[in-house]
């Protein structure tokens, strides 16, 4: 940190906001997803559907909607994240209204498009009502009681296609280890924002690792057991999985310690071998991913990870434009978890990169905003949140890919999921908090009833 | 806590670089084995996402496509499908393909690359072009009068222009409905099952993929070995053959059915098919001169396409001087397809220049303009004109006052041979009635066409089988019909 500026920044300098940047990129995004509408109805009908107008003119006004509150009550924010989460999402529901095609009696689109609507109606009121992310800091102990309830009330609901992550109340199912991300990463980072130095310079040396001691030993080996505890009970490798790499990181951030790099590998590899091997659920999973022909092999057909890798393939470099491929044979999942394999279909190996590239920039983004923040715990929450987002876009692309064994997760605001996409609307709600207060020119002028005191880092 | 932070994002910007190359891998470099993985579905339901192109007889498409509105979009169907089903085969979802419906399915499926209208077109776009159509050179009426003739009993007709050697009828029968096997689904299962268990093997292809023993119709070609070797110089000349004929090195004794062959000329014997002359003839010409011939002719050629492969006719290479007689009259392990017969008559008929059959006359995009025309070549020059002449002049004899008499048309030249095979355990079946022709208008300087007929189960009695009986009518009819046109 320079001290230069602090003393005497000159009066007349504006540092720009950006939100007519943020407009029309929205503008664009807007349009790229109304084309790619436009562009399914052309190839499978010859025609444009008929209500472009309309699913344009509603995500163009829950991108406005969203804008203005940015621009009202956040207006130094990051302008990049909102328009990318808008083109995710209205990506994401052409891809859906496009698999709908294919499955007639099971239209998932308009069901989509209302949770995306409440994703933007949470994040308008994220960006509205909280005014600052320091208060959050103040609910790190009920953040993580109530995640820890979230994951533990599914247990008792029944299982949906094996694995125990819903829960169900008439007609209306959700996903509530979702929202524990967020709480979680709440948590993580109040706990380590408060406790760095003690994590960091504390406990026995064994030759070049340094350990800390049992006291704080305590919580890490506690996330270890629980996410082990998750996985087992709620036979869910993806969230178990994202928890620790998430905590992890976020450990690694606060404490410079190369050492929790290397327990927390080694738990973990302790973790999923103990389950790969012995849980069957996420065994078949690794089974598959080693050899994903076996079951052409044993005369049963492709299973969904053939049929997943035979979609990418059958995209090439450019894909078969959307619309005209079969990425429907990858089965039930074609929606969810397997969304991407429709991309990777329809748009090629570039339109692939090209959504990875959308990812990688909201994560760059969000860690941007925590290398300016000047508060330990704003750094560590919009690190947690831009790690959420890294990890599970590689947990599941990795997975549906062949890259990593696959884990039932869902692609950030891509995939068909309610809970998902209200989740990761309120991540980058957060984000846009975070950014607007990492980008705001005078930190002296921040309104007064500052919850904690700003921490010069002494790094 | 920078320097961690932007550690952490490298470690990100790992996780990026691993699934770009990832994708990369599979999207790249796997990507032409995973789309030939056979459990991958995509090249099928491509290969049915459009109409299929058309096979065409006299202008008129034997076959069409209707849309099903299922994952395999288009299904084949068949106009006039048992007529037909010997020339097309067959287009299944479930059994693939047969006959033309094989042999030119890159240009009926629309992959074919000469169907681009720019080299590497397809490749570079990842399109397929509409099917293109498949123009036979199948006459519809003589298509009709084979079929018509031979009434449904087992047998074949197979008709060549010997001049370009264009197929213009391809018979089986008893046949089938190819469409019956199209699309997918129990009732092609069952359709399958019931026509693989039917004991007159609807879909076995008679005319080409079916050999018989030819009987007295392969003397054409020891007639054909003996003049060219100038064993028999005067085919009007008395041989010296007794009649029965003792088996060289045997004490078997071969008889005649026909009166008046003892020391018979080479002319008379075949007018009336003389059993011992021939194999006589055979003996004198030899093995190795014998096996020369027929080969000149299409036998014991395993590679002749027409453009689906056709059934080696057989002539043994090894034998001994009885097992050659036999085997010089039709009998013994000498086999024919009726195509091989066929091309017999037409080289006699062609002045011994035997053309290269084929049954594809040209294939054309879907919007007409010719892709691929199949041009007349010469196969085998099978044997001297003067012997063509000389065979000419005996098969016409055959016709007009011979064993062919059935096969007479009143103002055409028409020359013919009779062939009666014995098969069968102690020769305990039915034999197999032939008849070879082919016809000139007399107005016409070239041949109109050479015909060969078989009836495996002529149902009358046994003692009036023949070839002349049972065959010629058929191919009276199949010649009338080819002279009208």
């Amino acid at each position: 940190m320079t001290a230069t500026t602090a003393d005497a920044p000159p009066p007349e300098l504006r540092l720009p906001k950006r939100r007519g940047v943020e407009l029309s990129l929205l503008i664009g995004a807007v349009l790229i997803s109304v084309y790619g509408y436009a562009a399914v109805g052309l190839a499978r009908n010859g025609v444009v559907p008929p209500d472009v107008a309309g699913y344009g003119g509603g995500l163009g006004l829950l991108a406005l909607l969203a804008h203005l509150a940015v621009r009202f009550r956040a207006p130094y924010a990051d302008p990049l994240l909102l328009p990318i989460a808008v083109l995710l999402n209205g990506l994401g529901l052409v891809l859906i209204y496009r698999l709908d095609l294919e499955t007639p009696r099971d239209q998932a689109a308009p069901t989509q498009l209302v949770w995306s609507t409440l994703g933007v109606a949470f994040f308008i009121a994220v960006v509205v009502f909280l005014r600052d992310h320091r208060v959050l800091q103040r609910y790190a102990y009920l953040s993580v009681a109530t995640a820890l309830v979230l994951m533990i009330v599914p247990i008792f609901f029944p299982a949906v296609n094996g694995a125990k992550i819903w829960i169900r109340v008439g007609g209306f199912s959700f996903q509530p280890g979702e929202f524990a991300k967020i709480l979680l990463a709440v948590f993580f980072a109040a706990y380590l924002a408060a406790n760095r130095n003690a994590l960091a310079y504390t406990g026995r040396k064994i030759w070049k690792l340094q350990l800390p001691t049992g006291r704080v030993l305590g919580p890490i080996v506690a996330i270890w057991l629980l996410s082990v505890g998750v996985l087992v009970l709620e036979r869910d490798l993806g969230t178990s999985l994202l928890f620790f790499g998430l905590f992890v990181i976020m450990l690694y951030v606060a404490t410079g310690r190369i050492g929790w790099i290397a327990v927390g590998l080694l738990l973990a590899a302790v973790g999923a071998f103990v389950v790969g091997s012995f849980e069957p659920h996420v065994h078949s999973r690794v089974q598959d991913w080693i050899d994903p022909f076996a079951s052409i092999d044993a005369g049963r057909g492709p299973g969904q990870l053939a049929q997943s890798l035979f979609a990418f393939a059958a995209g090439g470099m450019l894909g078969t434009g959307l619309g005209l491929g079969h990425s429907i044979l990858i089965g039930f999942a074609a929606k969810s978890d397997f969304i991407l394999a429709t991309a990777g279909e329809e748009l090629g190996l570039t339109g692939l990169t090209a959504i990875f590239m959308l990812y990688a920039l909201l994560v760059a983004r969000g860690y941007r905003a925590g290398l300016a923040l000047r508060d330990s715990f704003g750094r560590l929450l919009s690190i947690g949140l831009s790690s959420i987002l890294a990890l599970q876009v590689f947990v599941i692309a990795g997975g549906v890919m062949g890259l990593i064994p696959l884990t039932g997760m869902a692609m950030p605001f891509l995939a068909q999921g309610g809970s998902s996409v209200v989740t990761n609307w309120i991540i980058v709600a957060l984000l846009i908090r975070v950014s607007d207060v990492a980008r705001r020119p005078h930190p002296d002028q921040v309104e007064t009833g500052v919850i904690a005191p700003i921490l010069e880092d002494e790094l | 806590m920078i320097r961690y932070i932007r550690r952490a994002a490298g470690f990100c910007l790992l996780l990026l670089v691993a699934l770009l190359l990832n994708a990369a891998r599979v999207q790249v470099f796997e990507a032409p084995s995973l789309d030939n993985n056979p459990a991958n579905r995509r090249t099928t339901i491509d290969r049915y996402d459009q109409p299929r192109g058309n096979i065409l007889v006299d202008g008129r498409s034997v076959t069409g496509s209707k849309d099903t509105g299922e994952q395999l979009a288009y299904e084949r169907t068949y106009r006039y499908g048992p007529l037909y089903a010997p020339v097309t085969g067959y287009a299944s979802q479930t059994y693939g393909t047969t006959l033309i419906e094989n042999a030119e399915d890159p240009i009926l499926s629309g992959t074919a690359s000469m169907l681009a209208p720019f080299p590497l077109w397809n490749e570079a776009t990842r399109s397929r072009q509409p099917g293109g159509d498949v123009i036979t050179t199948i006459k519809d009426s003589m298509q009709r009068a084979a079929y018509v003739g031979l009434g449904g009993r087992r047998g074949a007709v197979a008709a060549i222009e010997p001049a370009t050697g264009k197929i213009l009828a391809l018979v089986s029968t008893p046949s089938y409905d190819p469409g019956r096997l199209s699309g997918t689904g129990s009732s092609v299962t069952d359709a399958w099952r019931e026509l693989n268990a039917d004991r007159s093997q609807p879909m076995l292809n008679r005319a080409f993929r079916q050999t018989y023993p030819p009987g007295s119709t392969f003397k054409i070609v020891t007639a054909a070995a003996a003049l060219d070797s100038e064993v028999v110089t005067d085919p009007d000349a008395e041989t010296d053959t007794p009649s029965p004929y003792v088996l060289p090195g045997t004490s078997t004794t071969l008889p005649d059915e026909a009166s008046g062959c003892d020391t018979a000329s080479l002319a008379e014997a075949i007018r009336v098919s003389c059993n011992t002359v021939m194999a006589h003839l055979g003996v004198q010409v030899g093995l190795k001169g014998m096996v020369n011939a027929v080969g000149r002719f299409g036998f014991n050629d395993t590679g002749l396409k027409i453009p689906s492969g056709v059934a080696k006719s057989n002539f043994d290479t090894d034998m001994s001087d009885d097992q050659l007689a036999l085997s010089s009259i039709g009998q013994f392990d000498t086999t024919a397809t009726p195509l091989q017969m066929a091309m017999v008559a037409s080289a006699v008929a062609n002045g011994g220049d035997l053309m290269y059959p084929h049954l594809v006359d040209r294939t054309t995009t879907h919007s007409g303009s010719t892709v691929h025309t199949t041009g007349s070549r010469s196969y085998h020059r099978a044997m001297s004109p003067q012997t063509a002449s000389r065979l000419r002049r005996m098969m016409i004899d055959v016709v007009r006052d011979g064993t062919g008499t059935n096969a007479a048309i009143d103002g055409t030249t028409v020359g013919g041979k009779t062939g009666t095979a014995q098969h069968g355990v102690g020769n305990s079946g039915t034999p197999y009635a032939w008849f070879i022709s082919w016809a000139q208008a007399q107005d016409s300087a070239r041949p109109a066409v050479a015909v060969a007929v078989v009836v495996e189960d002529a149902a009358a009695d046994r003692a009036d089988i023949s070839g002349g009986g049972n065959a010629a009518p058929i191919a009276r009819s199949v010649m009338e019909a080819a002279l009208r046109d």
